[in-house]
């Protein structure tokens, strides 16, 4: 290809790409500026939260502990080599708290929950339901997309403590049970060196970003999607994809605000 | 028709005197309407109107335009020229809520029903009453078992739209598109996929609907027998165009070629099978190197 064909094909790219981010910043807009919703009909968001949310526990929890076995494994043959095995509780901690449990829970909301959104508007789109919405005069922004967004935006948080929670609790089953660590040791490393602020919110804060941009992502592929079984399915895909890259994107970015001096 | 004046040039005088003056008891008025997608016009020059308490029948072979005519009267489709007003408003320019205002006084039944597969037959009625009223759970109750019991299916009221057939969920369409007693109703191919009594029900509701509440009705259909039936008038569309119009009566007795074909449903005649070539198309020919 000519000099001439690369550099087109670049900014044939790039201009796409800028569209594509123009019309999600958009549609972030329109979703921002119905979530009054949540005021006036908060069954129809408690009702998402609950299919998000309660609906992803078993994921999340099963993985969750997983995760804190291996933590609690790794963390003690390393611990082990300086003689500082009693921080395993701490270790594991930080690691849930500021790490894996926001980042982690991220991807496999994106994997359970993010999919779903997708396919569900997706569908819906096809089957004419969102135009027989308008047509009844019903925004479908405002009644089936600003409470599916906002009901990912609390339960990634809410999901991404359970995991910590279970991360910890499996940590401390590899740790104090099976390995024989002392208990008190492992509970208070972990009492001392927690922040609440320093740790404990960022990683809070990380996680409702992370729902933010997962349900964007979700929501925006769905109602951009062709209506056709295709066109869903490559949605369904792109979501998986666009979210794992863009929390593990914004996962940099924010540890490098939150934790550099 | 008053004579132009003379100061006005030849054009103008004819398109004066074409363009039809509007009807103040019109709720739905195409003056002259030319609607289409892109570069590809679907109708050209569509005069029409729809008075209170009339049931009008819109015909016409498969892709010749019906659907874009009842796209275009509920905002969902702008229109390329002409002037098209829904209760007295030109829907050209206007609003979002402008819009939504006259959505509400309308109701369509989609091709396909469009029902929200997550709720059950009783949930999808209630749907634009939960929205747009503030009934009670009693009052909305009730008004959602008489719509169904309307449509015959008072007893499928706990079904979930999985456990009903083709036919039964076009009738639960039917059901929601009336249940909030619009002022103009739309119904795209309401008898199809429906069993002969079904549709002879179907029909009859519609024009009973619109004798007891005044509603105006556009039936969108192919059907022939039924629509003639329960329609005061009717009009034929075809070649992208408006083809014929008038009363069932006097178009049963038309020897307009193109009417004769579309009513006896003869094989041979103007109406033409092939589709026509677009400039996409010819687009496309180019570029595949082959003739159109």
């Amino acid at each position: 290809m000519s000099t001439t064909g690369v550099l087109g094909s670049i900014g044939h790219f790039t201009r796409r790409q800028l569209v594509v981010l123009g019309q999600v910043t958009r549609f972030f807009v329109q979703l921002v500026m119905r979530c009054g919703v949540i005021f006036k009909r908060p069954r129809l968001v408690t009702q998402q939260v609950h299919f998000i949310g309660v609906h992803s526990l078993l994921i999340i929890s099963v993985s969750g502990l997983f995760v804190g076995f291996v933590l609690g494994l790794q963390g003690y043959y390393t611990l082990n080599r300086f003689g500082a095995e009693q921080a395993l509780g701490l270790l594991v901690a930080l690691s849930l708290v500021r790490e894996l449990g926001p980042v982690v829970t991220a991807l496999l909301f994106a994997g359970r929950a993010g999919t779903s959104l997708t396919a569900e508007i997706g569908l819906m789109k096809a089957g004419e339901q969102l135009a027989a919405m308008e047509v009844m005069a019903i925004d479908p922004i405002r009644r089936v997309l600003a409470p599916r967004f906002l009901g990912g935006i609390i339960a990634m948080p809410v999901l991404a403590a359970v995991f910590s929670m279970v991360g910890i609790i499996g940590g401390w089953i590899v740790g104090v049970v099976l390995i024989g660590i002392d208990t008190g040791a492992f509970w208070s490393q972990m009492q001392e060196g927690v922040d609440v602020l320093d740790d404990v919110l960022n990683g809070v804060i990380k996680s409702v970003v992370f729902g933010i941009a997962v349900t964007l992502i979700a929501l925006f592929e769905g109602w951009q999607c062709k209506p056709t079984p295709e066109g869903v399915s490559r949605a369904t895909t792109r979501t998986v994809v666009a979210s794992s890259l863009v929390v593990l994107g914004l996962d940099f970015v924010l540890t490098a605000l939150m934790f550099s001096n | 028709m008053t004579s132009p004046p003379e100061s006005l040039t030849a054009q103008a005088a004819t398109d004066l005197a074409t363009a039809s003056v509007p009807d103040p008891a019109a709720v739905l008025d195409f003056n002259r309407v030319t609607l289409g997608y892109g570069d590809f016009t679907v109708l050209r020059d569509l005069t029409l109107t729809v008075k209170a308490g009339e049931v009008v029948a819109v015909m016409g072979g498969s892709g010749s335009g019906k659907t874009t005519l009842m796209r275009a009267a509920t905002g969902q489709l702008g229109i390329k020229s002409g002037d098209l007003k829904a209760f007295g408003q030109s829907m050209s320019g206007i609003g979002r809520l402008e819009i939504q205002r006259l959505r509400q006084r309308m109701g369509v039944l989609f091709q396909q029903g469009a029902l929200f597969t997550d709720l059950d037959v009783f949930e999808n009625v209630a749907f634009p009453l939960r929205e747009h009223t503030r009934l009670t759970d009693p009052e909305v109750a009730q008004k959602v078992l008489e719509n169904l019991d309307a449509v015959g299916l008072r007893a499928a009221a706990h079904l979930k739209l999985s456990e009903v057939s083709g036919g039964m969920a076009r009738r639960v369409a039917l059901a929601r598109a009336i249940v909030r007693e619009p002022e103009l109703v739309f119904y795209d191919e309401p008898f199809a996929g429906l069993d002969p009594i079904s549709m002879g029900i179907a029909a009859r509701l519609i024009r009973r609907l619109s004798d007891k509440l005044g509603c105006a009705s556009v039936v969108i259909t192919h059907d022939v027998p039924e629509s003639f039936e329960i329609a005061d008038t009717v009009y034929i569309v075809g070649q992208g165009e408006l083809k014929a119009s008038g009363t069932p009566a006097s178009l049963k007795g038309s020897t307009d070629e193109y009417v004769r074909q579309f009513l006896d449903g003869a094989p041979d005649g103007p109406v033409a099978f092939d589709y026509p070539t677009t400039p996409a198309f010819e687009k496309w020919c180019q570029a595949k190197g082959v003739e159109p």
